[in-house]
């Protein structure tokens, strides 16, 4: 169907700024956050009622026509690309906070309203909303569902999917579905677990009920330099093993340090070959005890200097170097290209080290912030998108970062979601038939395929290029991996 | 071990592999301890308590991986070895449950509310489908996003989608220090206290109400746990007799549990109390309630409905079903998921939902 005529359909219910078709008006939502993969929308839509937003949903699956749902575009995956004769459903308009009961400990939410306006709304009663991905200035409710988000707290406070109590939203076939809710562990099958980081395949999300919890009263960061990266990575398993949850517990290596200095002045030790970030939450007290426990099991691990931040001020200072790791990689490189792999904790320095070697066989440079915590790794890849070789050379170091992680029994992606971007990866990570299962679901909930179309499922075709690709180049060292 | 485990797997697959191929159906079986839960029992029993062992526990990973007929004992005894434990509190009924029973009926015990359900602490899950293949979902890592979240699925599932062989569960290190205290509250007073508390960020794990008497559990770093001590008052209860009255709760062992007639509704936590008859045992700081005997003629599901929450017949004969009927749309994707699944509906036909 000609994007003129979807554009005509939807505008006899839509008002005329509701319906976005001239190009220069599409343009602006070609891409997401992960900017190498573009592609124009046939057509924007932006309801300002879920009503509205359900017959976009009847209209589009009358019509046979693909929708993608969008929220803030602050996706790293290119979860949220255009389908190029399709309709791009941007939620942004949805961005009203419907309820919080303070009480109950809940807020209601449209699925626009950005992530950290929970938090603000919600202070006011001592509370907030614990997943905090560093996009969430802008990133919204409705995008965090679709990818199950994580941010820096994880460790202690869990993901989206953790703290999302219920959904209302459509099927494609516009249908009203209801996951969760305020009551515990409802009746059936647990579709909510489903629905948390679908990627936008199986429904389209127009409210969200999120936990909220007590802002704790005070909070204290612990940094430690370490001489290598191994004996930063030992230290990790150390506190965990130790009996210790910290609210977070973040790596840096020395490439990520030097980016972020020069211009976040947080204060890092550039001489370390890593920096562990280690924050204690709690009444004043309990701090004190976890920042003293912390202390020890730094030193017997081998840190070779140990700061505690003396002031708010001070911490927030140290945080800001790791909150600015991406944007610092902006200013080294024309381009970078963030990684998303989880592993085993107890891996890191391993990881790390095979990093270092790829950075040789690639000839780009690579620096590494990570969620050690969660074992929960980011390794930015630096590239010049104007130069295509040195684009193909960081898709292929990262693909090949993510086929360690699965071999060293992590996984391709610990947040960021498989999008386009991930799609030959999810070959090397699942077998035909659990790739198969994935689609069954699909069919389960969008029997039309209509939904986010040719995202997160690679198609037995795809993945059997890739297969022959890799052979073919030889370049990738991984020959035990199993293959299909 | 390995060998035997790989030869018991084989078995497995051979028989489910053939039961797909005959169209027969099939009643998977742990230790069998929760034959009661479930809309029906049906089908040639299927063994699974031989697929035993843990496969992989690092404890400074906080990841523990177990084939599904290792007995909770064994898992929860390894755990405390290391100061660590199942966070979700699974109720076990009388016997030893089996892990694969545990997850597949995803029930959570006192800390539900506070640390998260049985499916919050799934990382990932083995299946085996219903042709016979075995599948791989999540993994056993704390961050995982890579293809829809199967794992969790499972949980709960009641056995309808497959044989869950093998599951990897988060555990947590168990509390520095744990206090209970007990007083003399309403079950109005009990659940409003309960939800201002959480509100205060007080470090609260248990939060039940029975006869008169509401119960709190204090969990955490020993300066929080005693300064919310002192906030909350109340009797400080010793360790011995804390730890009885947690378990009998956990594990529904209270007096109220040999009644014939037990309702167990779910509702938001703070739900003011019901116009049912009867005084309920309350749980999960006011999101649990438990009704024996209810009057005949009490429209038990409308009550939970009106409530905004749902209705589960936990014992004796429920009119509809043990289940809170579901949507038609939801149901509906129940059967599309089924259908797909499980072509030939041999997997614990009728379990989960009459007629699936």
């Amino acid at each position: 169907m000609a994007e003129a005529d979807i554009a005509a359909a939807l505008r006899t219910f839509l008002p005329e700024d509701c319906v976005l078709s001239r190009e220069e008006e599409r343009r602006p939502y070609e891409c997401d956050g992960l900017t190498v993969f573009r592609q124009l929308p046939g057509v924007v839509v932006l309801p300002r009622t879920e009503q509205q937003l359900q017959q976009v949903l009847l209209t589009c699956s009358r019509l046979k026509v693909p929708v993608v749902a969008r929220g803030a575009g602050t996706g790293l995956s290119g979860g949220s690309t255009p389908h190029a004769q399709g309709v791009l459903l941007s939620c942004a308009r949805l961005n009203r906070i419907l309820e919080i009961d303070a009480h109950e400990r809940i807020a209601r939410l449209e699925p626009g309203v950005p992530n950290l306006r929970v938090s603000e709304a919600a202070a006011v009663h001592g509370l907030y909303y614990a997943p905090d991905p560093s996009s969430q200035v802008a990133c919204s409710i409705g995008g965090n569902v679709a990818e199950n988000s994580g941010g820096v707290h994880c460790l202690k406070y869990g993901l989206t999917v953790h703290n999302v109590l219920g959904v209302r939203g459509y099927t494609m076939e516009g249908e009203p579905l209801e996951l969760g809710g305020r009551a515990p562990d409802g009746p059936g099958l647990d579709l909510l677990a489903l629905a948390i980081g679908s990627e936008g395949l199986l429904m389209i999300v127009t409210e969200v009920t999120v936990r909220l919890i007590p802002r704790p009263p005070c909070a204290q960061l612990v940094m430690a330099s370490f001489a290598d990266v191994h004996s930063a990575g030992t230290a990790v398993a150390a506190v965990i093993a130790g009996g210790i949850i910290p609210a977070a517990l973040e790596m840096m290596d020395r490439k990520a340090t030097a980016a972020v200095e020069p211009f976040a002045h947080a204060g890092y030790d550039l001489s370390a070959a890593a920096i562990l970030l280690i924050e204690a939450d709690g009444t004043p007290e309990e701090v004190a005890d976890q920042v003293r426990e912390i202390e020890q099991v730094l030193r017997s691990a081998g840190a070779s200097t140990l700061r505690v931040s003396g002031s708010e001020a001070e911490r927030l200072r140290w945080w800001s170097g790791r909150k600015n790791a991406f944007p610092a990689a902006g200013r080294l490189s024309p381009d970078y290209y963030c990684m998303d792999g989880t592993i085993p904790r107890r891996h890191v320095g391993e990881v790390l080290q095979a990093i270092e070697r790829m950075e040789a066989r690639y000839a780009l440079h690579c620096m590494n912030v990570f969620h050690a915590g969660d074992g929960n790794l980011h390794p930015v890849i630096l590239f010049d998108a104007n130069d295509h070789d040195s684009w193909e050379r960081a898709e292929r170091f990262g693909a090949e970062i993510l086929e360690l992680c699965v071999q060293l029994g992590g996984t391709i992606t610990g947040e960021h979601g498989v999008g386009v971007e991930k799609l030959n990866s999810m070959c090397v990570q699942f077998s035909p038939a659990e790739r198969a299962a994935f689609a069954a679901v699909k069919e389960a909930f969008d029997p039309a395929g209509l939904l986010n179309p040719g995202k997160l499922i690679p198609t037995l075709a795809r993945c059997a290029e890739y297969g022959r690709m890799r052979v073919h180049h030889g370049a990738l060292p991984h020959a035990d991996l199993p293959r299909f | 071990m390995a060998a035997t485990a790989d030869a018991v797997l084989a078995e497995l697959r051979e028989r489910v592999s053939a039961a797909h191929r005959t169209r027969q159906a099939l009643r998977l079986k742990g230790s069998g301890t929760k034959d009661f839960y479930g809309e029906s029992l049906a089908g040639e029993v299927l063994e699974l308590r031989a697929h035993q062992g843990i496969v992989d526990y690092e404890p400074s990973e906080l990841v523990i991986t177990a084939r599904c007929g290792t007995p909770l004992s064994q898992i929860e005894a390894a755990l405390a070895a290391h100061g660590q434990f199942l966070a979700f509190e699974p109720p076990a009924f009388g016997a030893d449950p089996s892990l694969g029973g545990v997850i597949a009926a995803g029930l959570s015990g006192p800390r539900r509310v506070y640390a998260g359900a049985a499916r919050d602490f799934v990382l990932g899950a083995r299946l085996l489908t219903a042709n016979g293949e075995l599948l791989r979902f999540g993994g056993q890592v704390m961050k995982n996003v890579a293809g829809f979240d199967v794992s969790r699925l499972l949980c709960g599932s009641l056995g309808i989608l497959g044989v869950i062989t093998e599951v990897s569960l988060k555990v947590l290190p168990r509390p520095r220090a744990e206090q209970t205290v007990r007083l003399e509250l309403t079950a109005a007073a009990a659940v409003e206290s309960f939800n201002r508390w959480s509100a205060l960020g007080l470090p609260i794990s248990g939060g039940a109400w029975w006869q008169g008497s509401a119960w709190v559990r204090l969990s955490g770093a020993p300066p929080a746990v005693r300064s919310a001590r002192e906030g909350i008052g109340g009797e400080a209860i010793d360790a011995a007799s804390a730890q009885a009255w947690w378990d009998a709760l956990r594990h529904c062992q209270l007096p109220l549990f040999d009644s014939r007639l037990i309702w167990r509704l779910s509702l938001p936590g703070a739900a003011p109390p019901l116009s049912l008859p009867g005084e309920p045992l309350i749980d999960w700081g006011g999101a649990l309630r438990w009704y024996a005997d209810p009057a005949a003629d009490a429209d038990v599901r409308a009550v939970a409905s009106a409530a905004g929450g749902t209705a589960l017949c936990w014992r004796g004969a429920a009119p509809a079903g043990r289940f809170h009927p579901l949507p038609p749309v939801l149901a509906r994707l129940h059967r599309r998921l089924k259908e797909r699944f499980d072509p030939h509906g041999i997997f614990n036909p009728g379990r989960l939902l009459a007629g699936l």
